[in-house]
């Protein structure tokens, strides 16, 4: 049979079993399901993960030894593709936490045959929610200056320190961290990357409240804390290099501007704009000078949108890595942040909302939206780390910032 | 959207290694010191016809080889790269796409071969005032027993000097700002009450102003409808708008690629200056405009390739993307060249120079926002 045919009949199994296991009463509300922060577990929602879980198809490119579905990107696409049609969704990856969108991936990349065993099947059937430790007070974009330790004793290591931005460690189980482990070394070259068991009385979490009102970041506090001793992902004090590919799997996972699909999509900047400021004699917007700005971001949105078309045409038609990769964090940070600042402008004190009736859910969402957006350009390494990513790794400039 | 093909990506470099040995910018400076007359080199212009870059967009049966607006697109924007001056975007671009739009079969068969082997240079007559806006044409051509006569006036027109034939947009009713009542006119550059008056422009290109006083056509000049051309004429321009964009992502790119050695070699403080973050950051900004141009200018190519619905809102949004660049990197690289940028002896104030008589050519930045804001219901 012919690589299409294999592909129509694998798309005639993946509606069967979608018609079989996919529950309607929660068909086009992956939004609102995924969304929630507490992941409250929904009967139905419960039943799908559950299904879904047991087919791999949550993570349908990872090998199935390990319980993923040992599918191709083609196959992995059609299942997407089914999915959307029917309103279906795929809810492991916000219930893994970090374990799809990163941890997953470096696990796969870095760990050991008894690492993968352990760890991977329970992040497909979406058992286990992870943490990420990077971030500490006095580590942020100089992550490397970390001071968070683990000591070798004998037959486990011993964790003491402090991380920040830890996301949602407070309903987490197992959490990646970044660890000191050897403390005379050049500060790159004492780190490895550890994982460790949540549930046990040496870790305390603290929820962090920020400007749009949720909390889904931590402070994590390590007191005598304990991860057995082969629970080191890749070289001891190699974890730099293993944290740094870790974060490449995040800068892919946040390249998709929000603005593709999903129920935000659905009412557009220049709908709102023509509701809320009118239009002059002419049938245009009535504020001109809004107008130009509107159509100056539009028109950045749809070049980013278009330089992401290009990354992955490039990549498949086997060019070398497109340079334009590097500049899609930035790129999309920029366009997702100005699109909320131009929203809010365009709701006028109906942008201004906190809470209450007085103001509609959407005119609320603005608000919360347009604040936390502001992580964008901090979270995955800054804007400005970004800049000196394309400076010094795309146009072969000299580094000067980094010492040590 | 696609990537280059491998035939896109051997013509890339084909058209890089004959403009950097054949026509790099050192010539340019030589057409222009020389003050040619008509704002560029004859042998060039020939070279270009040989390698059949002329009839890049002409089909077979009229002499071209018919590679599409893409293909065109990878031409124009090395020869960007070293300001290569010749009629290959007002005729072969421009000119082609008009006769090809809007042409009858004999029009077609008259001039797109002699377009297509470089032979005769036709270009687009439209604008009349100091900024691009088709609509407020007021050049007026009057029926006339079986013709039409035409009186006005066309500025800034492109090798306005040189052109074998015009293709003029005129009122045949209606008064300026109207879209109704335009009509487009193919005449033969030697029609009497022609007069042309060269321009002596910043980016020593070849301009005229042209004045049409009792220009006396017959009825076979009329291209397309009587009265109705305001939509092929923004057809035609936007074919123009892309490839003059694919030819300003050159320039740019040049540009940003001078910049970037220079911040490599140039020392000051003991250290090269690209070690300085203020620097490299603008650097690392200019070059994600330049990303971001590129896609939307190779969209807008691929459109017009495929005839998309979204064509025209494309072409505007490469016209300003790739303008929006080209002006900040042009203002970039005289500023990061310091002193040596502002001497005449060193080559980016061509690059400057270029940039701004380009960006104001078939609308600036300004025209297509406000065009792609309208395209956008707003």
């Amino acid at each position: 049979m012919s690589d299409d045919a294999n592909l129509e009949s694998f798309r005639e199994e993946v509606r069967a079993w979608l018609a079989d296991h996919f529950p309607s009463a929660i068909s086009g509300r992956g939004a609102e399901l995924v969304g929630m922060e507490s992941v409250a577990r929904d009967p139905d929602l419960e039943k799908w993960r559950v299904a879904l879980g047991e087919k791999g198809w949550g993570t349908p490119t990872w090998p199935a030894e390990y319980g993923g579905g040992g599918l191709s990107q083609k196959q992995a696409q059609i299942i997407d593709q089914e999915m959307r049609k029917i309103g279906a969704f795929n809810p492991l990856p916000v219930m893994a936490g970090m374990g799809i969108t990163m941890v997953g991936p470096t696990i796969l990349e870095y760990g050991t045959e008894k690492q993968k065993q352990k760890h991977i099947p329970p992040i497909c059937r979406g058992d286990v929610f992870w943490a990420l430790g990077y971030s500490e007070p006095n580590a942020g974009s100089d992550l490397a200056s970390l001071q968070c330790r683990a000591e070798d004793k004998g037959d486990h290591w011993l964790v003491n320190g402090q991380k920040t931005w830890t996301s949602g460690a407070d309903h987490a189980q197992w959490i990646g961290c970044l660890v000191r482990t050897d403390f005379d070394a050049p500060k790159r070259d004492g780190i490895s990357f550890l994982l460790l068991d949540m549930d046990q009385p040496g870790i305390e979490t603290r929820p962090i409240e920020l400007i749009g009102g949720s909390s889904p970041f931590c402070e994590t506090f390590f007191n005598d804390a304990k991860a057995d001793k082969d629970e080191v992902l890749g070289e001891l004090n190699g974890g730099w290099t293993v944290g740094k590919r870790l974060l490449q799997h995040e800068r892919q996972s946040q390249t998709g501007a929000r603005s593709s699909g999903g129920a935000a999509a659905k009412v557009t900047l220049q709908d709102l704009a023509l509701k809320y400021v009118g239009v002059d004699d002419d049938g245009k917007l009535a504020d001109p000078d809004l107008r130009a700005r509107i159509a100056d971001h539009l028109m950045k949105a749809q070049a980013q949108r278009l330089t992401t078309q290009r990354v992955i045409a490039e990549a498949k038609g086997n060019h070398k890595v497109s340079a334009a990769a590097s500049i899609l964090k930035n790129a999309a940070s920029s366009v997702s942040q100005e699109k909320d600042e131009l929203m809010l402008e365009i709701l006028g004190h109906q942008g201004l909302g906190w809470e209450g009736h007085d103001f509609q859910d959407h005119e609320l969402a603005a608000v919360r939206g347009w604040l936390s957006a502001k992580a964008m350009s901090i979270y995955g390494g800054s804007f400005e780390i970004q800049n000196n990513i394309i400076a010094k790794n795309i146009l072969g400039l000299p580094e000067t910032t980094q010492k040590g | 959207m696609a990537a280059l093909t491998e035939e896109q990506e051997l013509l890339k470099e084909q058209a890089k290694s004959w403009a950097n040995e054949e026509a790099p910018v050192s010539k340019f400076r030589e057409m222009r010191d020389a003050k040619t007359e008509e704002g560029f080199d004859r042998g060039t212009w020939k070279s270009i016809s040989e390698m059949g870059w002329a009839g890049i967009l002409v089909a077979e049966e009229h002499g071209g080889v018919a590679m599409g607006h893409l293909t065109a697109g990878v031409v124009l924007e090395e020869l960007g790269r070293q300001l290569t001056a010749s009629p290959l975007l007002a005729s072969g671009i421009v000119g082609a796409s008009a006769l090809a739009l809007a042409g009858n079969e004999a029009q077609q068969a008259a001039w797109l071969p002699r377009i297509a082997e470089g032979s005769a240079i036709v270009t687009l007559a439209v604008d009349e005032g100091p900024r691009h806006a088709p609509l407020q044409t007021r050049l007026s051509a009057k029926e006339d027993g079986d013709g039409f006569v035409l009186d006005g006036r066309k500025v800034h027109v492109l090798e306005g000097l040189a052109a074998d034939a015009f293709v003029v947009a005129a009122r045949t009713s209606g008064s300026a700002g109207d879209a109704e009542g335009l009509t487009l006119f193919l005449v033969d550059g030697d029609s009497a009450g022609i007069d042309r008056s060269r321009l002596s422009t910043a980016d020593s290109r070849g301009y005229a102003n042209v004045t049409f006083t009792g220009v006396r056509v017959g009825a076979d000049a009329v291209m397309g409808e009587i009265g109705d051309a305001a939509e092929v004429l923004d057809r035609i321009l936007d074919r123009a708008r892309a490839a003059l964009s694919a030819e300003m992502l050159g320039t740019a790119a040049q540009s940003f690629d001078m910049t970037l050695d220079y911040l490599k070699n140039r020392v000051q403080f003991g250290q090269v200056i690209g070690s300085f973050q203020a620097l490299g950051h603008r650097a690392a900004t200019l070059f994600t405009e330049m990303e971001m141009a590129r896609s939307c200018v190779e969209a807008a190519l691929a459109a017009i390739d495929e005839d998309a619905d979204n064509t025209a809102l494309l072409c505007s949004l490469a016209k300003a993307k790739a303008g929006d660049f080209l002006h900040h990197m042009s203002n970039e690289l005289i500023q990061i060249h310091g002193g040596i940028g502002m001497t005449d002896g060193f080559d980016a104030g061509l690059y400057l120079k270029r940039a701004r008589a380009a960006e104001a050519t078939y609308g600036n930045q300004a025209f297509h926002r406000d065009r792609y804001a309208s395209l956008q219901g707003l």
